[in-house]
Protein backbone atom coordinates (compact mmCIF):
# COMPACT_ATOMS: atom_id res chain seq x y z
CA UNK A 1 0.00 0.00 0.00
CA UNK A 2 1.35 3.52 -1.16
CA UNK A 3 1.84 5.99 1.57
CA UNK A 4 -1.59 8.03 0.49
CA UNK A 5 -3.20 5.01 0.01
CA UNK A 6 -2.84 4.11 3.81
CA UNK A 7 -5.31 7.02 5.07
CA UNK A 8 -5.86 5.74 8.00
CA UNK A 9 -2.52 4.87 9.08
CA UNK A 10 -1.92 8.76 8.02
CA UNK A 11 -4.78 9.99 10.04
CA UNK A 12 -3.82 7.78 13.38
CA UNK A 13 -0.31 9.13 13.08
CA UNK A 14 -2.24 12.68 12.97
CA UNK A 15 -4.09 12.20 15.69
CA UNK A 16 -1.69 10.49 17.84
CA UNK A 17 0.56 13.94 16.73
CA UNK A 18 -2.13 16.04 18.38
CA UNK A 19 -2.61 14.17 21.44
CA UNK A 20 -5.58 12.66 21.07
CA UNK A 21 -6.63 10.90 23.99
CA UNK A 22 -10.23 9.25 23.22
CA UNK A 23 -11.66 8.18 20.04
CA UNK A 24 -15.18 7.23 19.95
CA UNK A 25 -17.43 6.12 17.31
CA UNK A 26 -20.40 4.15 15.85
CA UNK A 27 -18.24 1.41 13.59
CA UNK A 28 -18.46 1.65 9.90
CA UNK A 29 -16.78 -0.89 7.25
CA UNK A 30 -14.71 2.27 5.68
CA UNK A 31 -13.50 2.96 9.22
CA UNK A 32 -12.71 -0.54 10.44
CA UNK A 33 -8.75 0.06 9.77
CA UNK A 34 -8.17 3.56 11.58
CA UNK A 35 -10.28 2.07 14.17
CA UNK A 36 -7.81 -0.67 14.69
CA UNK A 37 -5.10 1.46 14.91
CA UNK A 38 -6.71 3.41 17.51
CA UNK A 39 -7.84 0.40 19.47
CA UNK A 40 -3.62 -0.69 18.97
CA UNK A 41 -2.50 2.69 20.43
CA UNK A 42 -1.72 2.18 23.89
CA UNK A 43 -2.54 6.25 24.10
CA UNK A 44 -5.79 6.15 23.06
CA UNK A 45 -9.00 5.41 24.81
CA UNK A 46 -11.41 3.56 21.91
CA UNK A 47 -15.28 4.04 23.01
CA UNK A 48 -17.88 2.45 20.74
CA UNK A 49 -20.84 4.54 21.29
CA UNK A 50 -24.99 3.03 21.10
CA UNK A 51 -25.47 6.46 18.88
CA UNK A 52 -23.16 8.80 17.22
CA UNK A 53 -25.04 11.74 19.68
CA UNK A 54 -23.00 10.28 22.35
CA UNK A 55 -19.59 11.53 20.66
CA UNK A 56 -20.47 15.13 19.95
CA UNK A 57 -21.97 15.03 24.14
CA UNK A 58 -18.07 12.67 24.98
CA UNK A 59 -15.86 15.01 23.07
CA UNK A 60 -17.97 17.78 25.18
CA UNK A 61 -16.88 16.30 28.48
CA UNK A 62 -13.22 14.85 27.63
CA UNK A 63 -12.51 18.76 26.78
CA UNK A 64 -14.06 20.03 30.07
CA UNK A 65 -11.50 17.49 31.64
CA UNK A 66 -8.73 18.49 29.25
CA UNK A 67 -8.94 16.08 26.70
CA UNK A 68 -8.95 15.74 22.65
CA UNK A 69 -10.87 13.85 21.23
CA UNK A 70 -11.98 12.54 17.44
CA UNK A 71 -15.13 11.33 16.74
CA UNK A 72 -15.86 8.85 13.76
CA UNK A 73 -19.00 7.59 11.85
CA UNK A 74 -20.83 7.14 8.88
CA UNK A 75 -23.01 9.44 7.18
CA UNK A 76 -26.32 8.01 8.30
CA UNK A 77 -24.68 8.92 11.84
CA UNK A 78 -24.94 12.72 10.92
CA UNK A 79 -28.83 12.62 11.38
CA UNK A 80 -28.58 11.28 14.59
CA UNK A 81 -25.92 14.13 16.03
CA UNK A 82 -28.11 17.40 15.52
CA UNK A 83 -29.47 18.67 18.00
CA UNK A 84 -25.91 17.53 20.45
CA UNK A 85 -24.59 19.54 17.83
CA UNK A 86 -26.19 22.66 19.47
CA UNK A 87 -24.09 21.84 22.55
CA UNK A 88 -20.96 21.87 20.96
CA UNK A 89 -22.09 25.41 19.22
CA UNK A 90 -23.32 26.87 22.28
CA UNK A 91 -20.44 26.09 24.25
CA UNK A 92 -17.74 26.66 21.78
CA UNK A 93 -16.40 23.05 22.25
CA UNK A 94 -13.79 21.85 19.92
CA UNK A 95 -15.80 18.87 17.64
CA UNK A 96 -13.15 17.28 14.85
CA UNK A 97 -15.25 14.25 13.17
CA UNK A 98 -14.28 11.82 10.03
CA UNK A 99 -17.20 10.99 8.66
CA UNK A 100 -17.45 8.03 5.93
CA UNK A 101 -19.90 8.70 3.19
CA UNK A 102 -22.56 6.28 2.47
CA UNK A 103 -25.17 6.61 -0.23
CA UNK A 104 -22.72 8.34 -3.32
CA UNK A 105 -21.69 6.53 -6.36
CA UNK A 106 -22.32 3.18 -6.91
CA UNK A 107 -24.40 2.84 -3.80
CA UNK A 108 -26.55 -0.57 -3.42
CA UNK A 109 -28.71 0.26 -0.60
CA UNK A 110 -31.74 2.69 -1.27
CA UNK A 111 -32.45 3.23 2.50
CA UNK A 112 -28.76 5.36 2.35
CA UNK A 113 -29.13 8.11 -0.17
CA UNK A 114 -31.65 10.36 2.10
CA UNK A 115 -29.11 10.91 4.35
CA UNK A 116 -25.87 10.69 2.38
CA UNK A 117 -27.38 13.06 0.52
CA UNK A 118 -28.59 15.31 3.19
CA UNK A 119 -25.26 15.03 5.11
CA UNK A 120 -23.08 18.21 3.84
CA UNK A 121 -25.92 20.42 4.30
CA UNK A 122 -26.90 18.98 7.83
CA UNK A 123 -23.58 19.73 8.94
CA UNK A 124 -23.26 23.15 7.94
CA UNK A 125 -26.54 24.27 9.19
CA UNK A 126 -25.42 23.67 12.22
CA UNK A 127 -22.27 25.27 12.44
CA UNK A 128 -19.57 22.62 10.99
CA UNK A 129 -17.23 23.25 8.90
CA UNK A 130 -17.09 20.58 6.06
CA UNK A 131 -14.19 19.71 4.28
CA UNK A 132 -14.85 16.86 1.86
CA UNK A 133 -12.14 14.39 0.56
CA UNK A 134 -12.73 12.89 -3.08
CA UNK A 135 -9.23 11.44 -3.72
CA UNK A 136 -7.51 9.47 -1.32
CA UNK A 137 -4.12 11.30 -1.71
CA UNK A 138 -6.31 14.36 0.25
CA UNK A 139 -7.64 12.80 3.53
CA UNK A 140 -4.42 12.72 5.46
CA UNK A 141 -4.12 16.47 5.05
CA UNK A 142 -7.23 17.56 5.13
CA UNK A 143 -8.10 15.61 8.27
CA UNK A 144 -5.14 17.24 9.97
CA UNK A 145 -5.94 20.72 8.76
CA UNK A 146 -9.55 20.16 10.38
CA UNK A 147 -8.25 18.17 13.77
CA UNK A 148 -5.68 21.10 14.29
CA UNK A 149 -8.36 23.79 13.63
CA UNK A 150 -11.21 22.15 16.00
CA UNK A 151 -8.32 21.78 18.81
CA UNK A 152 -6.40 24.86 18.90
CA UNK A 153 -9.32 27.55 17.52
CA UNK A 154 -12.20 25.46 19.60
CA UNK A 155 -14.06 25.37 16.18
CA UNK A 156 -16.53 22.52 14.82
CA UNK A 157 -14.98 20.60 11.73
CA UNK A 158 -16.05 17.83 9.89
CA UNK A 159 -14.41 15.58 7.29
CA UNK A 160 -16.05 13.89 4.35
CA UNK A 161 -14.76 10.84 3.25
CA UNK A 162 -16.36 10.55 -0.44
CA UNK A 163 -17.41 6.77 -1.01
CA UNK A 164 -15.21 6.52 -3.68
CA UNK A 165 -12.24 6.59 -1.60
CA UNK A 166 -14.02 3.82 0.68
CA UNK A 167 -15.40 1.50 -2.07
CA UNK A 168 -18.65 0.11 -2.24
CA UNK A 169 -19.94 -1.42 0.58
CA UNK A 170 -20.82 -5.29 -1.31
CA UNK A 171 -23.08 -7.53 0.29
CA UNK A 172 -21.42 -10.29 -1.28
CA UNK A 173 -18.41 -10.10 1.32
CA UNK B 1 -45.15 0.74 46.95
CA UNK B 2 -46.05 3.76 48.69
CA UNK B 3 -45.61 7.41 47.10
CA UNK B 4 -41.71 8.85 47.00
CA UNK B 5 -41.08 11.21 50.74
CA UNK B 6 -37.59 12.33 49.03
CA UNK B 7 -37.70 16.38 48.48
CA UNK B 8 -35.38 17.01 45.45
CA UNK B 9 -33.14 19.64 46.90
CA UNK B 10 -32.12 17.96 49.72
CA UNK B 11 -31.41 14.93 47.93
CA UNK B 12 -29.05 17.42 45.20
CA UNK B 13 -27.80 19.29 48.52
CA UNK B 14 -26.87 15.56 50.18
CA UNK B 15 -25.47 14.59 46.81
CA UNK B 16 -23.24 17.76 46.98
CA UNK B 17 -22.43 18.20 50.31
CA UNK B 18 -18.94 16.48 50.43
CA UNK B 19 -17.97 16.86 46.86
CA UNK B 20 -14.11 18.06 48.20
CA UNK B 21 -13.47 19.24 44.38
CA UNK B 22 -15.19 17.13 42.38
CA UNK B 23 -17.02 18.17 39.42
CA UNK B 24 -20.48 17.68 38.52
CA UNK B 25 -22.48 17.44 35.43
CA UNK B 26 -26.23 18.66 35.55
CA UNK B 27 -28.91 17.09 33.32
CA UNK B 28 -31.00 19.88 31.85
CA UNK B 29 -33.98 21.41 33.80
CA UNK B 30 -34.77 21.24 37.87
CA UNK B 31 -31.21 19.42 38.29
CA UNK B 32 -29.08 22.21 37.52
CA UNK B 33 -31.57 24.56 38.95
CA UNK B 34 -31.22 22.65 42.53
CA UNK B 35 -27.53 22.83 42.30
CA UNK B 36 -27.61 26.20 41.84
CA UNK B 37 -29.65 25.92 45.17
CA UNK B 38 -27.03 24.59 46.75
CA UNK B 39 -24.39 27.04 45.62
CA UNK B 40 -23.05 28.24 42.11
CA UNK B 41 -19.82 26.63 41.49
CA UNK B 42 -17.17 26.47 38.72
CA UNK B 43 -17.07 22.93 38.84
CA UNK B 44 -20.69 22.71 37.71
CA UNK B 45 -21.38 22.19 34.29
CA UNK B 46 -24.91 22.56 34.16
CA UNK B 47 -26.65 22.01 30.90
CA UNK B 48 -29.73 24.52 29.13
CA UNK B 49 -30.10 22.15 26.62
CA UNK B 50 -28.49 18.43 25.04
CA UNK B 51 -31.19 16.40 26.34
CA UNK B 52 -29.76 13.01 26.89
CA UNK B 53 -25.79 14.17 27.06
CA UNK B 54 -25.39 14.68 30.60
CA UNK B 55 -24.12 10.71 31.15
CA UNK B 56 -21.81 10.93 27.70
CA UNK B 57 -20.32 14.52 28.92
CA UNK B 58 -19.85 12.73 32.45
CA UNK B 59 -18.05 9.74 30.78
CA UNK B 60 -15.80 11.71 28.66
CA UNK B 61 -14.63 13.95 31.77
CA UNK B 62 -14.38 10.60 33.72
CA UNK B 63 -12.48 9.23 31.42
CA UNK B 64 -10.07 12.21 30.99
CA UNK B 65 -9.63 12.24 34.79
CA UNK B 66 -9.69 9.32 35.99
CA UNK B 67 -7.84 10.53 39.54
CA UNK B 68 -10.98 12.37 40.47
CA UNK B 69 -14.23 11.28 41.38
CA UNK B 70 -17.21 12.88 38.60
CA UNK B 71 -20.40 13.43 39.71
CA UNK B 72 -23.54 13.22 37.40
CA UNK B 73 -26.85 14.09 38.50
CA UNK B 74 -29.60 14.33 36.06
CA UNK B 75 -33.63 13.85 36.01
CA UNK B 76 -35.55 10.80 35.03
CA UNK B 77 -36.61 12.57 31.11
CA UNK B 78 -32.96 13.49 30.19
CA UNK B 79 -31.62 10.05 31.52
CA UNK B 80 -34.70 8.23 29.30
CA UNK B 81 -33.29 10.28 26.55
CA UNK B 82 -29.64 8.93 26.63
CA UNK B 83 -30.43 5.28 28.25
CA UNK B 84 -28.09 4.03 25.67
CA UNK B 85 -24.56 5.94 27.14
CA UNK B 86 -25.69 3.57 29.94
CA UNK B 87 -24.22 0.79 27.95
CA UNK B 88 -21.64 2.85 26.73
CA UNK B 89 -20.24 3.60 30.12
CA UNK B 90 -20.73 0.25 31.12
CA UNK B 91 -18.44 -0.84 28.76
CA UNK B 92 -15.63 1.75 29.43
CA UNK B 93 -16.61 0.89 33.34
CA UNK B 94 -14.50 3.87 34.97
CA UNK B 95 -14.46 3.91 38.64
CA UNK B 96 -14.95 7.28 39.14
CA UNK B 97 -18.19 8.41 37.68
CA UNK B 98 -21.37 8.16 39.39
CA UNK B 99 -24.90 8.74 38.34
CA UNK B 100 -27.47 9.99 40.56
CA UNK B 101 -30.82 10.19 38.95
CA UNK B 102 -33.23 12.62 40.43
CA UNK B 103 -36.62 10.81 39.65
CA UNK B 104 -39.89 12.81 39.66
CA UNK B 105 -41.04 10.45 36.99
CA UNK B 106 -42.56 13.47 35.51
CA UNK B 107 -40.91 15.87 32.24
CA UNK B 108 -40.97 19.21 34.76
CA UNK B 109 -39.77 21.70 32.71
CA UNK B 110 -43.23 20.95 30.09
CA UNK B 111 -46.06 20.10 31.74
CA UNK B 112 -45.42 17.76 34.53
CA UNK B 113 -46.19 15.17 31.77
CA UNK B 114 -45.61 11.53 33.01
CA UNK B 115 -42.28 9.85 32.30
CA UNK B 116 -41.26 6.26 31.27
CA UNK B 117 -40.88 5.67 34.90
CA UNK B 118 -44.09 6.47 36.30
CA UNK B 119 -45.49 3.24 34.47
CA UNK B 120 -42.54 0.96 36.12
CA UNK B 121 -39.48 1.65 34.13
CA UNK B 122 -37.00 0.82 35.86
CA UNK B 123 -33.72 2.75 35.60
CA UNK B 124 -31.62 1.07 38.81
CA UNK B 125 -32.33 -2.38 36.44
CA UNK B 126 -31.53 -0.71 33.11
CA UNK B 127 -28.27 0.22 34.44
CA UNK B 128 -27.67 -2.88 36.40
CA UNK B 129 -28.69 -4.98 33.32
CA UNK B 130 -26.24 -3.53 31.26
CA UNK B 131 -23.42 -4.05 33.84
CA UNK B 132 -22.84 -1.34 36.17
CA UNK B 133 -21.53 -2.79 39.25
CA UNK B 134 -23.35 -0.65 41.63
CA UNK B 135 -26.66 0.27 40.40
CA UNK B 136 -29.63 0.78 43.44
CA UNK B 137 -32.66 2.40 43.81
CA UNK B 138 -33.36 4.77 46.48
CA UNK B 139 -36.96 5.67 47.84
CA UNK B 140 -36.62 6.92 51.66
CA UNK B 141 -34.11 9.19 53.97
CA UNK B 142 -32.79 5.93 55.32
CA UNK B 143 -32.05 4.72 51.72
CA UNK B 144 -30.65 7.88 50.85
CA UNK B 145 -28.44 7.62 54.02
CA UNK B 146 -27.55 3.82 52.96
CA UNK B 147 -26.54 5.46 49.51
CA UNK B 148 -24.39 8.53 50.24
CA UNK B 149 -21.04 5.77 51.32
CA UNK B 150 -20.87 4.20 48.03
CA UNK B 151 -21.89 7.78 46.07
CA UNK B 152 -18.68 9.13 47.34
CA UNK B 153 -17.06 5.71 47.43
CA UNK B 154 -17.98 2.93 46.01
CA UNK B 155 -15.81 1.81 42.99
CA UNK B 156 -17.89 2.71 39.82
CA UNK B 157 -19.36 3.42 37.50
CA UNK B 158 -22.35 3.77 39.75
CA UNK B 159 -26.29 4.57 39.07
CA UNK B 160 -28.42 5.61 41.95
CA UNK B 161 -32.19 6.12 40.76
CA UNK B 162 -33.61 8.51 43.50
CA UNK B 163 -37.77 8.64 43.72
CA UNK B 164 -38.41 12.45 44.62
CA UNK B 165 -41.93 13.99 44.86
CA UNK B 166 -43.15 15.97 42.09
CA UNK B 167 -43.89 19.04 44.09
CA UNK B 168 -42.80 22.53 42.28
CA UNK B 169 -39.55 24.07 44.17
CA UNK B 170 -38.73 27.60 43.70
CA UNK B 171 -36.44 28.60 40.27
CA UNK B 172 -32.65 29.03 41.40
CA UNK B 173 -31.11 30.27 38.11
CA UNK B 174 -27.15 29.85 37.97
CA UNK B 175 -25.15 31.52 34.72
CA UNK B 176 -26.13 29.83 31.44
CA UNK B 177 -23.82 31.27 28.52
CA UNK B 178 -22.29 28.42 27.68
CA UNK B 179 -18.77 30.06 26.84
CA UNK B 180 -18.34 31.12 29.74
CA UNK B 181 -19.53 27.69 31.32
CA UNK B 182 -17.29 25.70 29.71
CA UNK B 183 -14.38 28.35 30.60
CA UNK B 184 -14.95 28.89 33.91
CA UNK B 185 -14.71 25.42 34.28
CA UNK B 186 -11.65 24.25 32.52
CA UNK B 187 -10.01 26.95 34.34
CA UNK B 188 -11.12 26.08 37.81
CA UNK B 189 -10.46 22.25 37.09
CA UNK B 190 -7.08 22.76 34.90
CA UNK B 191 -5.68 25.91 35.63
CA UNK B 192 -5.90 29.53 33.64
CA UNK B 193 -3.88 28.29 30.76
CA UNK B 194 -6.75 25.99 30.10
CA UNK B 195 -8.88 29.03 28.58
CA UNK B 196 -5.59 30.56 26.41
Amino acid sequence: MSAAADWPGGVHRALSDLGVGQVAFVPDAGLTRLIKLCEADSGMRTIVLTSEQEGIALAAGAWLGGARTAVLMQSSGVGNIVNMLSLARTCRFPLFMLVTMRGERDEVNEWQKPMGEATPRVLELAGVGVRRAEQVGEVVEMATQAARDAYESERREAVLIAQAVIGVKSFDE
Amino acid sequence: MSAPSLGRRAVVAALLKDRDGAPAVLGLGACVWDAAAVGDDPLNFGLWGAMGGAVPIGLGLALAQPERRVLVITGDGEMLMGLGSLATVAVQRPSNLVIAVIDNERYGETGMQPTHTAHGVDLAAIAAGAGFPVARRVDDAAGLSAALPPWYGAPGPLLLDIKVTAEPVPLVLPPRDGEHLKDRFREALLGSISVL
